[in-house]
């Protein structure tokens, strides 16, 4: 077909008196928006390739480059935007379904940014996080009942089997696949580096990674993609994926393209075969199904690994974390529409699910009222993008938080949403070893120990300014928070009250 | 003279597993060895014929990395000098080829092991090779690299 309506979303500008024509633009540009004109011996570029990655405005030595929206004007039409007719345009062309990465980009309510923190003052003192100790110190599992203890004061309750985490924050589940061997050894070497856990999700554990299983959280998801005894043995918990934010009701989608040599044997399937998890776990149909799998994979690692079940926040959330809980399961991880993903169908990305903040809320509240909060731990996912964010989520009721964009977005990812396409300038979404390379894991690791350390020193002060000096004053205590600009009933379910109030 | 009593021995390690051929390195050689070594637009458009790069970036991908002198403890290019411009620093251990007593003979380029000199035509012939960036701290590939793939390393005691 020659004929195409498809235009250049990008515009790529090039400062020719600052362009030295020295081609790093176009060594770095995986999608082939820049080429060197030999005959002229000048570096120019190809828009329509661009994906607006920033690798090269980032790399360029003389700082020549600068991406633009593409200037092109559609007839303006507040129905007909420029993005649908686009969509329209790709799929009259394909005839496929359209897909996108990273976590839903349309312009839902984002309830973190109309929740406003309290703060001490006269009647209260506030606390210095600088001068007196703060405790973020997390437990995940279940806790008991009660305490009892003998004559000499010792415990003599049972406890269950705990993950302890020295701060409320974990890397969530990004699997070897759909993200680089590179980038999973700097989450992981963070993750023991802070002192928390990061995930493997579904992809299994490659053979390098077995060196830091006491900080790995190892996932069960329905395609069971490298699932053994030994994998199960190898991580300090098991997570039972039943749903994610980014693309509730379906499961994981990794392109043949990404399954190269290693990433085959670490998912047990053949090289080049397309990993498509099938939306369900054909072995849970009901809450008792559920129950069957969680207590199988204790019995599997001997009762000594907290097991997670994660699902996407949908519709009647806390109906269903209620039943999780009843399951057995000893932390539920609720992942919010935002959520990031590898790749997701682009309708259901932006159509299906509902805010983690609601959810979260929800969810607390029920398990409140069911008086079996205590016997989870709750875990809060879906586009944590800050310090606030996680204050919040706790002031909300989470245990604790799960991070992944802004864990990808500290190594250098620039959220182009191309990560189905393997292509990844910055080396984290690809299995290219041309691209891998970009991403060194000494230099990755830094820098996401440098985003949790320098958000462990905010979220100090944050409860420092409300007189809290423990995390575990703030878990659940709603009384911290006052929303703005929200409807009654949206305040109703938040289960907080007005700024002012 | 015994090379090998040398006080210290710098020289610049590639690290081929995190080199990701961006060819920086060589950018920012080259500007450093200019007449503007602060300002790369200035390096290339006003210097004409602009300094070659003493880094040289070899790529057959996913493989690369950046290869320049490795100052040899025992350097055959200082051996083959006819001239004697070609010396070995008996303090830092570094190898630097004095232009201005430099023929242009090229024997140096013929004698080295590893390729590490090439020839600079911007004002005479003469033979260019990586001084570790002379005067600067860390040399401007080392200092630019956007992935750690080259690092200064300096062995004390000569080997």
């Amino acid at each position: 077909m020659i004929l195409t309506s498809n235009t250049p979303e990008f515009l790529i500008e090039r400062n020719k008196e600052r362009c030295i024509h020295c081609q790093v633009c176009v060594r770095q540009c995986a999608n082939k928006a820049h080429y060197f004109d030999e005959e002229d011996g000048k570096v120019d570029s190809i828009d329509i390739n661009c994906v607006n990655c920033h690798r090269c405005v980032c790399l360029c030595p003389t700082k020549a480059i600068t991406v633009r929206k593409f200037p092109l004007e559609f007839r303006e039409n507040s129905n007909w935007t420029p993005a649908v007719m686009r969509g329209i345009y790709k799929q009259a062309e394909t005839g496929g379904i359209l897909l996108s990465g990273m976590g839903n980009d349309r312009p839902y309510p984002i309830y973190w940014d109309h929740l406003l923190l309290n703060a001490s003052q006269v009647t209260n003192p506030s606390i210095d996080p600088l001068r007196k100790p703060m405790e973020l110190k997390t437990f995940i599992g279940r806790k008991p009942e009660k305490l009892d203890f003998d004559q000499q004061g010792r415990l003599i309750t049972p406890l269950n089997c705990q993950l302890e985490l020295d701060l409320p924050i974990m890397f969530s589940a990004m699997s070897f696949g759909s993200i680089s061997l590179n980038a999973i050894k700097s989450l992981a070497r963070a993750a023991v580096e802070l002192g928390t856990f990061y995930n493997t999700g579904e992809g299994g554990l490659h053979q390098d990674l077995y060196s830091y299983g006491s900080n790995t959280i190892v996932q069960v998801a329905s395609g069971r993609f490298g699932v053994h005894p030994q994998y199960f043995n190898a991580g300090a918990a098991i997570e039972i994926k039943i749903g994610q934010g980014a693309k509730p009701g379906i499961g994981g989608h990794l392109p043949g393209e990404k399954v190269g040599l290693e990433v085959s044997k670490t998912r047990m399937i053949p090289e080049g075969s397309d990993a498509i998890s099938p939306a369900p776990h054909h072995d849970i149909y009901s809450i008792e199904d559920l129950r069957q799998l969680i207590y199988s994979l204790k019995e599997a690692t001997r009762y000594a690994k907290p097991v997670f079940v994660k699902i996407a926040a949908v519709h009647n959330v806390a109906a269903i974390a209620s039943g999780i809980a009843r399951a057995g399961a000893d932390a539920i991880v609720i992942d919010g529409f935002r959520g990031g993903t590898g790749a997701a169908p682009l309708r259901t990305r932006d159509s299906v699910g509902i805010p983690i903040e609601l959810a979260l809320a929800a969810v607390d509240d029920r398990l409140r009222q069911e008086s079996i909060r205590g016997q989870v731990s709750v875990i809060a996912a879906g586009s944590i993008r800050n310090s606030s964010d996680v204050v919040k989520a706790i002031a909300l009721g989470a245990d604790a938080v799960y991070v992944a964009s802004a864990a990808l977005i500290s190594l250098g990812c620039h959220m182009c949403q191309k990560c189905y396409t393997g292509k990844c300038n910055w080396g984290i979404a690809t299995q290219d070893p041309h691209l891998t390379k970009r991403l060194n894991p000494e230099i990755g690791c830094q820098r996401a120990v440098n985003l949790l350390r320098a958000w462990e020193h905010e979220i100090k002060e944050l409860l420092g300014g409300m007189g809290i000096n423990a995390i575990e004053s703030l878990r659940g205590n709603r009384l911290m928070l006052r929303g703005i600009g929200l409807s009654d009933r949206e305040l109703e379910i938040l289960g907080i009250g007005a700024a002012g109030q | 003279m015994n090379l090998n009593m040398n006080k210290s021995s710098k020289r610049v390690e590639a690290r081929e597993e995190h080199c990701i051929g961006c060819g920086l390195c060589q950018v920012h050689c080259i500007t450093a060895h200019s007449r503007y070594p602060h300002d790369i637009v200035k390096a290339f458009k006003r210097q004409s014929p602009r300094p070659v790069a003493r880094v040289r970036l070899e790529e057959a991908r996913p493989v690369s990395f950046a290869m320049q002198c490795r100052h040899c403890d025992d350097p055959k290019c200082v051996k083959g000098c006819i001239t004697g411009a070609m010396t070995k620093d008996s303090e830092t251990g570094v190898v630097t080829n004095q232009e201005d007593r430099c023929v242009g003979c090229w024997t140096c380029i013929l004698a080295c092991p590893f390729g590490a000199i090439t020839r600079e035509e911007t004002e005479k012939k003469v033979a260019a090779k990586c001084d570790l960036c002379g005067a600067r701290e860390t040399p401007a590939c080392v200092e630019h690299c956007p992935n750690g793939a080259l690092k200064l390393v300096e062995r004390r005691g000569g080997k």
